[in-house]
């Protein structure tokens, strides 16, 4: 208490500075000292967070529950959830035939990126801010962004309706998704590449098609191959879904057969099994070569 | 000179080997898969030319637009949702496979072979499997989008932790906080930012996939379309992929405002 009273005698004493601290002491209202840094970045996350709470409450209060009776779904649910990944067996096909439609599947996803990681490395060229024009840019990025808001099923549906239910409505729409993806990608890797090697090329008068082999493909190969096989994970994964939604084929089809018409939940767990270890075998291959390219 | 020869020399040497093994692989997965290369770009310029025809909404489909709007509401509700409460546990479960955080190596690898089963089991078998037991209803959809953004998450937050705090909890550990208080004051605060993203990122991509879930579960804005689809209505089917598409446009416009006032 005395030291409290002998500092404040000691400050008021040179009342010019005391004055001046106070003012940049941040204050609550009791008289606490605030030790947190206000920052912009801090209150949008706040702000955010409530938000998206919020939303979540009004979600749950608004859907139409249909008076669903939970408790026996979810015991329904966990029986069949035991019988399809703990009771695995194939019932009408081969293990030949399942890897066959597999590979298919593979094969889908395959092709999809190959054709779309083309495509897209000619558009990034031309909608990548260091190498083309503004207006271009502008244009390209747009066209590209709505490609990407079209979920894939739909593109796939609407390419089927020309191109009939099959391997090619798969691959194009697949292809259609994925170009638009991968065009922001590389679009995005283009951007970042150190503009000085351009200059250097500019001023020694390379050729367009010079700087693009020798400068801009070297600088980004690294990213645009892990950007690549990112991709190729989510085709294959979306090559199944594709099977499954809109006929195209593979082992997403025979999962959709199985599980929604034949009913045979046993063999829908193995066709699941089947599919996860071709995924993480993927994810590890994928980040093999991540490493090595690096 | 000879040196600088041989780098132009081998680095066409690599391009042209590169193409010859894409061509290589294009063709053996076009045989396999029995996609005709022709046809896919014969097949292009139709489709395309099909969508200029009939993808447009004429009046018919504009009196249908209350429906589809509160679809939409609805399937944007749900995304939101399904990524806010897989977040909140995702954080949780996360904080057991973190390196930073975990109780012991053993849990550490069982949570992360857990969110690997979540992750990579297709969204498309929890629909069907959760179609037997909860019928047409809009929560099929919540839990099936559940599980594969639950594992997302998970990995995408220990991936975060390990990267953002590993300093802050040590100088937290040297002042002698609690688990919770390492948690709550270190962890959390620094990982924010990078959750943030990952949750943002998750609502756009749930929006498009629960699209895909409606078509296979008959529910939502995926079952809307399939049906005028499937009456051949495609003025009412193009009024939907176009509101699905504005709602995507805006969400990642507003994403992408939000993570530069946050990073």
């Amino acid at each position: 208490m005395n030291e409290t009273v002998a500092l404040s005698a000691g400050i008021s004493a040179r009342p010019s500075s005391a004055v001046n601290l106070e003012r940049f002491i941040n204050r609550s209202r009791k008289g606490k000292i605030k030790i947190g840094a206000k920052s912009k970045s801090q209150l949008a996350i706040k702000i955010l967070v409530l938000v998206l709470l919020g939303i979540t409450v009004v979600a749950f209060l608004t859907f139409d529950y249909q008076g669903i009776d939970f408790g026996k779904a979810v015991a329904d649910t966990l029986h069949n959830i035991k019988t399809v990944f703990l009771e695995p067996r194939l019932t009408s096909d081969t293990i030949g035939g399942v890897l066959y439609q597999l590979l298919v599947t593979f094969c889908l996803g395959t092709l999809s990126t190959l054709i779309g990681a083309v495509l897209a490395f000619f558009c990034s060229l031309l909608c990548a801010r260091n190498l083309a024009h503004p207006v271009c840019v502008n244009i390209i990025k747009s066209v590209v962004a709505v490609a990407r808001a079209v979920p894939n099923v739909l593109w796939v549906l609407i390419f089927a309706v020309s191109a009939g239910l099959g391997s090619v409505a798969a691959v194009v729409g697949l292809t259609f998704h994925s170009f638009a993806y991968l065009t922001k990608a590389y679009a995005e890797s283009i951007e970042e590449m150190d503009p000085g090697v351009i200059e250097a090329l500019r001023a020694n008068g390379a050729r367009y098609w010079q700087i693009v082999c020798q400068a801009v493909v070297p600088s980004t190969i690294t990213s645009m191959v892990a950007w690549t096989f990112m991709r190729f994970e989510i085709n294959f994964a979306n090559a199944v879904a594709m099977g499954a939604a809109a006929g195209a084929g593979g082992i997403g089809f025979h999962l959709f057969m199985a599980g929604s018409f034949y009913f045979d939940l046993h063999e829908m767990g193995l066709l699941t099994y089947i599919v996860v270890i071709a995924v993480v075998l993927l994810e590890m291959i994928s980040t093999k070569i991540k490493a090595k390219v690096k | 000179m000879q040196k600088t020869m041989d780098v132009f020399r081998r680095r066409k040497l690599t391009y042209t080997l590169v193409f010859l093994a894409f061509l290589a692989i294009f063709a053996g997965a076009s045989i396999v898969a029995e996609f005709h290369p022709i046809d896919g770009i014969v097949s292009f310029p139709a489709a395309l030319q099909w969508i200029a025809v009939n993808l447009i909404p004429d009046a018919e489909a504009m009196e249908r637009l209350p429906k589809i709007l509160s679809e939409l509401m609805e399937t944007a509700l749900l995304s939101v949702a399904v990524t806010v409460v897989a977040a909140i546990l995702a954080f949780f479960f996360s904080l057991l496979g973190a390196n930073i955080t975990k109780v012991n190596g053993f849990i550490k690898r069982i949570v992360r072979i857990v969110a690997a089963f979540f992750r990579n089991v297709p969204d498309v078998v929890w629909a069907m499997l959760l179609m037997f037991s909860f019928g047409q209803n809009v929560l099929t959809g919540f839990f099936a989008l559940f599980f594969t953004t639950f594992g997302l998450l998970t990995r995408a937050f220990i991936e975060t932790m390990d990267e953002v705090s590993s300093h802050c909890v040590e100088a937290l550990d040297a002042t002698g906080a609690n688990f919770i208080q390492k948690v709550f004051q270190g962890i959390l605060p620094s990982s924010l930012p990078g959750i943030t993203t990952w949750v943002l990122y998750m609502i756009e991509t749930n929006i498009r996939s629960s699209t895909l879930i409606g078509i296979l579960t008959a529910t939502g804005i995926g079952y809307l379309f399939d049906l005028y689809y499937k009456r051949l209505d495609f003025a009412s089917a193009s009024l939907v992929v176009l509101s699905i598409v504005v709602l995507v446009l805006v969400i990642e416009t507003v994403s992408n405002r939000i993570r530069k006032v946050i990073l």
